[in-house]
């Protein structure tokens, strides 16, 4: 299906999130959309596939003006958008998430038309064995190893996404939006999608890939637009010039830092022989010595037991055997309280559900998160002000009676770095800059490594090697609940590293 | 699950926020109105009759203050709760309880020679301790057994209630046979002082204005407070910088009990002199209406409880004057809250987030 987007314009309140867009993506191929946070990328997207409404411009389907009210009226108009995160619900199975968008009023693809709406059953009484056939015959297609019988809640990201693209198929979808679909998924799982998408252009169906990674959309797609503070500022085609999209993407050149080191004798991190069991997986008989300044990475596929490590670290997680202590106090058994006052700060990867709390200001975060009380009642004066300074800072955009929810993800990743104490020994963080564009994921790393010149420890879970090797020392690799020793990063290659993730190599490290 | 809204704020817009709370207020009379027409009374006769069952004469003023006290309290006491998140369902029990503990009390001391004052202010910490035990009760099966608190409350509610019928037809009835009426009243001298020829007590005002500014303070201006609202808006982010979260959520439900009991004991020593079995008089209930009404604001509590508490005494002279049931008041207090939280919500769905539709 063509799609072209006529001048189309959006604003939330004083921002101009889409200025004048205009876009023509021609069936049968597959539209990058390349820029930054906030350059109106998802905006746009959301227009499409009917979540918000143009202020004003049009959208035309096929040359045929269409207006789409929602995002059930896009499905209609065969559009279907895959959100970064999965919009499914996890405690049901994959067949119910099927059938919850109302698939059995839906024609099915091309190949059963006519047919497949009485084959399908009805509101009330879906034909359960016809569905899963069609499901099977779908995932067949992409090679997707989906079971309609099984729990989303026990799926990784990878998998809910396949299962959601294979549910948009379901439906009928002609034109299929995916927004930064490769955060969070494995290698392997990324290399199974761009098969999948390039065979789905091959279909004829359209293609719209949203990032803001450069490798991932040079690869993949036939053609590139970039936006910019919500303009559309160029639109490019294969081969690319790096060079040139990153100059588009920021309006300047940025390249991150040179590595530094600032290792220190002092042990601040001893894990002796710790054994985690959690639920589908169990860690064994770990051992790892974390110095002062030190940066630890955690590589491996979604799933593969990083996080369990981490929180265990936290005390957020207890480990079933093992010693582990901070700064050499045994805190075995401890929670994660008694771990936070002996210098311990825990980042994860969702900020709204486990960082900040939606509706306080960020003067109110930065009185609750600090340690020093004064007295019973809060001064707001000088909470104020020392919120300001906070703000100055971390280059934080915001003023202090901004809620966090009105933050953009990358200033929301600033503040709760500004929300952490000093001084710190150990910073363990999920993804730090997951999301964030490279200017921000920067400016992460040198707020970070300046803790470390301070003394503090990091050990980081991330799904980007490039961020791994780049900013660790040593980097411990994650395989199925298995861990490596830890491996020196200065020595190791993209390619070594990503064998091991994928389970290649272990005997020999 | 609360409004989002900023409990203690003024909001933005804030006369755009006026111009949709009275629509609301207009809808919310004209559909009591529609009820009154097909009840066959004249609607605005029955409005005139409220206004002059309530402000007519000192007498009435006062009786108004009097239903006045204990809603103020109890909504207060909700305040804490809703701060939190959590919706304290049980605070008719722990008005009840209160009012328990305080009979039970002054009962031990009938003998005594302990000066009256001492004796009430005895009565009071008892019907705090009572509140505030059966909150705790709410809470620690909440934290600890997993049981939603609206759903605990209730339960607790139910047995607060037969709690009331057994003592009153059991241990402590009337010399002979037990009575609705309730136990024996007191003696003067254990009642709080009311104005000469009036049913009010200074006493009881000041304690339910104190109770408030009490509250105020704390969540305005402590750390008490600003954890207690991150608390109520996300338990994880707000385990992991470092709140106690559980100490807090119970904490919360501790502090309502305390200021419910005290309602509860303001009925037996400021109204009715002795434990009756419909003690709290759904001031509890009541009380969530008003609260869920402003939006969790304290500053509104003082005009919206006296409202409230106006509309009850005036309408008390339905039945005799118009044969009216004096239920009336409930419709129109009941249809207000409906109409503001709908006029709310429309104004949040069609105006704030302009355009944006999320699911």
């Amino acid at each position: 299906m063509n799609v072209e987007l006529n001048a189309v314009n959006k604003h939330f309140g004083q921002v101009h999130a889409n200025k004048d867009i205009t876009l023509t993506i021609p069936s049968g191929s597959i539209q990058g959309i390349l820029g930054e946070n906030g350059a109106g990328k998802s905006t746009l997207m959301k227009i499409l596939s009917g979540y918000f409404q143009a202020d004003s411009g049009s959208i035309l389907l096929n040359d045929k003006q269409v207006v789409i009210h929602s995002p059930a009226d896009a499905i209609r108009h065969g559009i279907g958008m895959l959100h970064q995160d999965p919009l499914d619900f996890p405690p049901m199975k994959v067949i119910d998430n099927f059938l919850v968008g109302g698939g059995e009023r839906h024609r099915g693809g091309d190949q059963h038309r006519g047919g497949a709406v009485n084959r399908r059953g009805n509101a009330l009484f879906p034909n359960y064995k016809q569905i899963i056939k069609e499901i099977n015959e779908l995932a067949g297609q992409f090679g997707f190893a989906i079971d309609p019988e099984a729990y989303i809640d026990a799926m990784t990201v990878g998998e809910r996404q396949q299962v959601e693209i294979l549910r948009l198929l379901w439906l009928g979808v002609q034109v299929l939006i995916l927004d930064e679909p490769t955060t969070g998924i494995s290698t392997a799982q990324k290399k199974k999608l761009f098969s999948t998408l390039k065979i789905l252009a091959e279909q004829g169906k359209t293609v719209i890939f949203v990032s803001h990674k450069l490798e991932d959309v040079e690869v993949l797609c036939d053609r590139v637009a970039v936006l910019r503070q919500g303009e559309l500022v160029g639109i490019s085609f294969p081969p690319y010039n790096t060079d040139n999209l990153v100059s588009q993407m920021f309006g300047k050149l940025i390249t991150p830092g040179s590595r530094i080191v600032c290792t220190r004798d002092k042990p601040v991190l001893e894990l002796h022989n710790v054994s985690i069991e959690e639920y589908r997986l169990s860690i064994q008989d770990v051992s790892l010595q974390v110095r002062a300044g030190e940066v630890i990475g955690l590589a491996g596929m979604e799933g593969s037991g990083q996080p369990i490590l981490l929180r265990t670290c936290a005390g957020l997680v207890r480990s079933v055997a093992g010693k582990i202590c901070i700064n050499n106090k045994d805190l075995t058994g401890k929670n994660h309280h008694v771990f936070k006052r002996h210098g311990t700060a825990y980042m994860p990867a969702s900020r709204m559900e486990e960082g900040l709390i939606p509706g306080l200001t960020l003067t109110e975060h930065f009185v609750l998160s600090d340690d020093k009380q004064h007295g019973m009642f809060i001064e707001w004066d000088k909470a104020q002000r020392n919120t300001e300074k906070q703000i100055q800072e971390f280059n934080i955009r915001g003023r202090p009676s901004t809620p966090v929810e009105a933050l953009s993800g990358g200033n929301q990743q600033r503040a709760l770095l500004a929300l952490l104490n000093e001084p710190l020994s150990l910073i363990l963080m999920e993804h730090p800059t997951r999301g964030l564009d490279i200017e921000s994921s920067i400016y992460i790393w040198r707020k970070l490594k300046e803790r470390c010149r301070q003394g503090a420890a990091i050990l980081f879970i991330s799904s980007d090697l490039e961020e791994i090797l780049h900013y660790s020392d040593r980097i411990l690799v994650f395989f199925a609940g298995k861990v490596s020793k830890p491996i020196d990063a200065a020595s190791t290659t993209v390619d070594q590293l990503g064998q091991l993730i994928g389970g290649k190599g272990w005997e020999a490290a | 699950m609360l409004n989002k809204k900023s409990l203690w704020t003024m909001p933005v817009s804030f006369w755009h926020n006026i111009g949709f709370q009275v629509i609301a207020i207009i809808l919310a009379l004209a559909f009591t109105s529609l009820i009154l027409v097909m009840a066959g009374a004249p609607p605005l006769l029955a409005y005139k009759n409220i206004l002059e069952g309530a402000f007519s004469s000192s007498t009435q003023i006062s009786n108004v203050l009097v239903a006045w006290v204990p809603l103020l309290l109890a909504t207060t006491a909700l305040l804490v709760t809703f701060t939190a998140g959590l919706w304290n369902i049980g605070i008719e029990g722990q008005i009840t309880l209160g009012a328990i503990f305080t009979t039970g009390m002054l009962r031990l001391l009938l003998g005594s020679d302990l000066p009256p004052g001492i004796i009430i202010l005895l009565g009071f910490l008892a019907g705090m301790l009572g509140g505030a035990l059966w909150a705790f009760l709410a809470g620690a099966l909440k934290a600890f057994g997993g049981v939603n608190e609206i759903f605990g409350g209730l339960g607790l509610n139910f047995v607060a209630t037969a709690l009331t019928i057994y003592l009153i037809f059991g241990p402590w009835k009337r010399p002979g046979v037990g009575s609705m009426s309730g136990t024996v009243p007191f003696p003067p001298s254990f009642m709080l002082p009311t104005l000469s020829g009036l049913r009010i007590s200074l006493w009881a005002i000041a304690i339910g204005i104190g109770g408030l500014a009490i509250i105020y303070l704390l969540i305005q201006g402590t750390y008490f407070g600003l954890r207690l609202k991150a608390v109520g808006r996300n338990m994880r982010s707000s385990f992991l910088l470092g709140i106690p979260t559980t100490r807090y959520m119970i904490l919360s439900f501790i502090i309502c009990g305390i200021l419910a009991g005290t309602a509860g004991a303001i009925q037996v020593t400021g109204v009715y002199g002795r434990l009756i079995p419909s003690i709290s008089s759904g001031y509890g209930f009541l009380g969530l209406m008003v609260a869920m009404l402003i939006a969790y604001r304290a500053i509104w509590v003082i005009p919206v409880a006296f409202f409230f508490a106006a509309l009850n005494i005036g309408s008390i002279r339905l039945p005799i004057v118009l044969q009216l049931d004096s239920a009336l008041s409930g419709i129109l207090q009941g249809s207000l809250v409906l109409f503001v939280l709908m006029m709310s919500g429309i104004q949040q769905r069609f105006f704030n987030n302009k355009g944006e539709k999320h699911p």
